[in-house]
């Protein structure tokens, strides 16, 4: 009666959760919809400034690749600084609250309220507060955004603990400690990586959003920016396209780190059972 | 010494609620305890009780002689629960060795008792797999096996197979008989299933409703080891009837009843 369950082969390509096959339909997608897109701004004769040819961008990405990835990288560390800053300061936030409920009470509504700020009117009061060119200022307006989905996220994985777990480790005397350790903190760790991979992508809108407020030339929000205010739209659309890629790798790291962090997790089971 | 002893036990909830009313109850060393009774008639509040998962509003608790509280700082009793409480994060050798953990086992030591545990519950070859890999009867056994990792004397059961379908259900029936032999332990079970209580038990506790108070004692004096042929004998159907009538005479509605879970807001 033991063999009801046969034991599973996992590699590290279906840990991480994906073949090359699972691939080709989100591969087909990219390839029709830039197909399209080029195909009907070459058929109905789109203005460039309204809509540049993909092939265009394209070219205007390959010829600027080394200043775009210089901007990019400027870019991406604040970005990663705020992200750090912001992603550590919420799950800190969201261990303190769990920890001690009256903090959550008190302290909450106040969290919800900065949320609801728009980042808008926060970025040029960072800027004015920390300095145009100091990178700092766009790492606050990033870690602004970030913090409040990774807090909000962690805390509850922190606290949708199953009352059974509560009296499992009450019956065998476990502290208060024992069960953040040895229940709550594992609990929370799927939900802490939606928080955190939400996060990468708001990291960089943050940084961005900051640099259009003002910044140094290196910065790509203010290429971006420049390139819009000069006419160059297709070097802009290039600048846009560095920014996404940053952030796709940016929250493909992330993904990665949860799939071999949290790989026991029952939502991984799709990839692991026939 | 009893393994469990109760004197005076009663539970009130906020609003007045009384659940348990008035218990007093021994169970020796070696006895298998199994508690019945009708929806609400805080089975399972009194195992928790004795457990020191809640207190009671008046009576005394001792277990293994050891005031309730002192009994679970001690160690002395593992819980299963209805639903397994298995950690999705942990593989089943770790969750059967959580305990050991907490009480500093050192890594040989706990290895070697789960290996001993996975044989004892028959699931060798189990260790490195995850619980959601795992059948609902399977996971009631990692859940036995880490309740008796570390020799507890006495095991509590909160209707443990009250989830799993009638032939898994009867095949755990006849394990937990072999197991609580092999580990000489002491068992206080609360199930909703007359056939499940007599088959197990050596002793049935039968209770009546809100409030929840002993309305008669069974002594279930079938041979051991039993078997599935136990199930067939005329004897056994007997003891199911006594169990049935008294039931009935407490108040319960007849046929097989569900306790909901209680919310527990003690006063």
């Amino acid at each position: 009666m033991s063999s009801m369950v046969q034991p599973v082969p996992r590699s590290l390509s279906r840990r991480i959760g994906r073949t090359a096959l699972d691939w080709i339909p989100a591969v087909a997608v990219f390839a029709i919809g830039i197909g399209a897109w080029q195909g009907l701004v070459t058929a109905f004769h789109v203005q460039e400034f309204l809509l540049p040819k993909p092939t265009a961008i394209g070219h205007a990405f390959w010829t600027q690749k080394s200043v775009l990835w210089s901007q990019g990288m400027y870019t991406f560390k604040e970005a990663l600084g705020g992200y750090a800053l912001g992603s550590g300061l919420g799950i800190l936030v969201a261990l303190l609250f769990a920890a001690w409920r009256p903090l959550a009470g008190a302290f909450m509504p106040y969290a919800v309220a900065a949320n609801a700020i728009p980042i808008i009117a926060f970025a040029p009061i960072m800027n004015n507060w920390f300095g145009l060119l100091n990178p700092f200022s766009k790492m606050a307006i990033a870690a602004v955004l970030c913090f409040f989905p990774v807090m909000i996220n962690t805390l509850r994985g922190l606290t949708s603990v199953h009352p059974s777990s509560i009296e499992l480790m009450r019956s065998y005397a476990a502290g208060r400690f024992a069960l953040f350790r040895r229940v709550r903190i594992p609990n929370a760790l799927p939900h802490m990586f939606t928080g955190l991979k939400v996060a990468t992508v708001l990291s960089m809108i943050g940084a961005i959003v900051g640099e259009y407020f003002g910044g140094p030339i290196e910065a790509l929000g203010v290429k971006i920016l420049n390139d819009s205010s000069y006419g160059n739209f297709t070097d802009a659309w290039a600048g846009i396209v560095m920014a996404s890629l940053l952030g796709i790798v940016f929250y493909a790291v992330v993904a990665l780190v949860e799939r071999l962090t949290t790989s026991w997790h029952p939502s991984a089971r799709a990839f692991q059972t026939e | 010494m009893n393994a469990v002893s109760l004197k005076g036990v009663s539970k009130q909830f906020r609003a007045g609620v009384t659940a348990l009313d008035g218990i007093d109850l021994d169970v020796e060393p070696g006895e298998f305890v199994s508690l019945i009774g009708p929806s609400g008639c805080g089975k399972s509040t009194l195992l928790r009780i004795i457990g020191d998962l809640t207190k009671p509003t008046a009576g005394t608790v001792q277990v293994n002689g050891k005031p309730a509280e002192r009994a679970r700082r001690d160690h002395e009793y593992g819980i299963v629960f209805q639903d397994a409480v298995l950690y999705d994060w942990r593989t089943v050798a770790k969750n059967i060795s959580l305990p050991l953990e907490l009480l500093h086992w050192n890594r040989a030591r706990r290895n070697a008792r789960v290996k001993d545990m996975l044989e004892l519950v028959e699931l060798s070859g189990f260790e490195s797999h995850h619980p959601w890999q795992l059948s609902g009867g399977m996971q009631q056994r990692v859940s036995i096996a880490r309740a008796l990792s570390f020799s507890p004397t006495l095991l509590l059961m909160d209707e443990p197979f009250g989830a799993l379908d009638e032939m898994t259900r009867e095949r755990l029936n006849s394990e937990l008989l072999r197991i609580w032999e092999e580990t000489s332990s002491t068992v206080v079970f609360v199930t909703h299933s007359i056939s499940e209580a007599v088959f197990l038990s050596t002793r049935v506790v039968v209770m009546s409703a809100r409030p929840g108070r002993v309305a008669g004692l069974v002594d279930v004096d079938l041979p051991q080891p039993r078997a599935s042929a136990t199930r067939e004998e005329p004897s056994f159907f007997e003891l199911v009837t006594r169990v049935r009538e008294q039931l009935a005479a407490a108040g319960a509605p007849l046929g097989e009843t569900q306790e909901p879970a209680l919310v527990e807001e003690p006063l």
